[in-house]
């Protein structure tokens, strides 16, 4: 418990949220990087989701796509654009996003594509036009499995621009490469405790907005019920018992 | 090509490193999903309670619970114990559900005429839900190693060094095939556990065989939704 008593010691020390190596510093561009990096991925990936969802094209190319961009580890695609591409912000930049396209992609895709068809078909029936019905019914039907495909993202990201802070470049993972050469557990269990934290508040807050965006009465994105029913008559239905009597 | 050469050694050493890194998580993970998974199908407390903590670990980041592990679990901060221990976290929580989800989906029927037939409930779990559910936990287990595999590397940040390690070597030293062979090493591994993944299941499961792209399907059923739900 000594290691918490000096990682809690440091967290509360006033002189180590101050300065421009402060933790009030890096907390603000770890949100910073996170939010920018958010941003440009939903951008990119809700409208080409959206796009494959409603019309199936396209699906063949990007499932692969994004199952394969798991398996590739992210500190090696960030630091190999920081060495193509030179310091700065944009080479990590360039990496994070690449890495946070996938989660939103496949929430904003796989959400359009729950939507039960027979819903669709019905809005088109009474006079949605494609444009209207995908969005007046698809995508608020589909709304709580996009958030969730950011809610991913966010992890992702939060949890990658740590890792990434092995670039000079500040966030909050400064202070785990700052005390491991000098041995400063303090420091980097205290760093920890922040981006944990950070972390857990996020994906807090992010299924709050999941829960608040699914619309009333749509099961869409929640857990069904857990107990498997079977499909047998009810046991009182005497013609189950004695077909023939 | 040189570099290949003249560093080959070094290459296998921290290749075998990463394979044996990678391995126990994996099968720790999926093995303590096993019982929790069905604990989850069981009680509906017990589902909220297990699902919304497998949520809260996976949502850690990696590096900072590398860090944390060692102040929890009496390791030193160089122990590959504390990698393995918080890969194994990751690899529980992302399996637990999916194992919920594939034991919840063999019917009800094919359990009752189970027990009708005289299976106890070990035997019948062991012996007719688990088959089942197959193909479900298959697909997990392949998201699983695949993220594994390539979460091995951050190790190499706090010195547990994996394929990892050329990616912090080659930045040091502005070196870049250092870091291509990294990535391609790490991707090479990661397909390699797939493929054995793929041909354990069809060895196991030889009924999936005649189902053409039921193993497919499953899989791409798992790693759309794995990138959504938690």
């Amino acid at each position: 418990m000594n290691s918490y008593t000096a990682a809690f010691a440091w967290l509360f020390s006033g002189k180590n949220w101050a300065g421009p190596t402060g933790i009030g510093q890096r907390l603000v561009e770890h949100l910073g990087y996170s939010a920018l990096t958010l941003l440009i991925a939903i951008v990119i990936a809700v409208p080409l989701g959206l796009y494959i969802g409603h019309t199936g094209r396209g699906r063949a190319v990007v499932v692969p796509f994004t199952g394969a961009l798991r398996a590739l580890p992210t500190l090696g695609l960030v630091i190999l654009l920081a060495l193509w591409l030179g310091f700065g912000l944009t080479p990590p930049l360039i990496a994070l996003v690449i890495l946070a396209i996938p989660p939103v992609l496949a929430g904003a895709y796989s959400g359009i594509e729950s939507v039960d068809r027979e819903t669709v078909d019905a809005a088109r029936s009474i006079g949605f036009t494609g444009w209207g019905a995908l969005w007046q019914v698809e995508v608020p039907l589909a709304l709580p499995l996009i958030v969730g495909g950011v809610r991913s993202a966010v992890l992702q990201v939060v949890a990658t621009w740590t890792v990434a802070a092995y670039l000079p470049l500040g966030g909050l993972g400064r202070f785990l490469y700052d005390g491991l050469p000098v041995r400063d557990y303090a420091e980097m269990l205290g760093g920890s405790i922040v981006v944990i934290a950070l972390a857990l508040a996020l994906d807090g807050a992010f299924a709050l907005v999941q829960r608040a965006v699914t619309p009333r009465g749509v099961v869409a994105g929640r857990v069904s019920d857990i107990r498997t029913s079977t499909q047998s008559p009810d046991r009182k239905e005497r013609t189950w018992l004695a077909p023939e009597a | 090509m040189t570099w290949l050469a003249g560093n080959w050694p070094q290459l296998v050493d921290y290749g075998l490193a990463h394979v044996l890194l990678s391995i126990p998580p994996i099968i720790v993970g999926f093995l303590l999903s096993l019982p929790f998974g069905w604990l989850a199908n069981r009680y509906r407390v017990s589902r909220g309670v297990l699902l919304t903590l497998g949520g809260i670990l996976y949502a850690i980041p990696s590096l900072p619970l590398f860090v944390l592990l060692p102040s929890l679990i009496g390791t030193k901060i160089l122990d590959p114990l504390n990698v393995e221990v918080a890969l194994t976290i990751y690899a529980f929580a992302l399996m637990l559900r999916t194992t919920a989800d594939g034991l919840a989906s063999v019917g009800g029927d094919v359990k009752l005429s189970a027990t009708a037939v005289g299976y106890g409930a070990f035997r019948r779990f062991v012996g007719v839900e688990l088959p089942l559910a197959g193909p479900v936990l298959l697909a997990g287990i392949r998201v699983v190693s695949v993220s594994t595999v390539s979460l091995v590397t951050i190790g190499s940040v706090i010195g547990v060094n994996s394929l990892g390690f050329f990616f912090l070597d080659g930045y040091q030293r502005s070196f870049f095939t250092e870091v291509w062979v990294g990535i391609g090493g790490t991707l090479l591994i990661a397909l390699v556990f797939d493929a054995l993944l793929v041909l354990a299941g069809r060895a196991l499961m030889p009924w999936t065989r005649t189902r053409r792209g039921a193993l497919t399907a499953a899989y791409g059923r798992a790693q759309s939704r794995w990138a959504v739900l938690r």
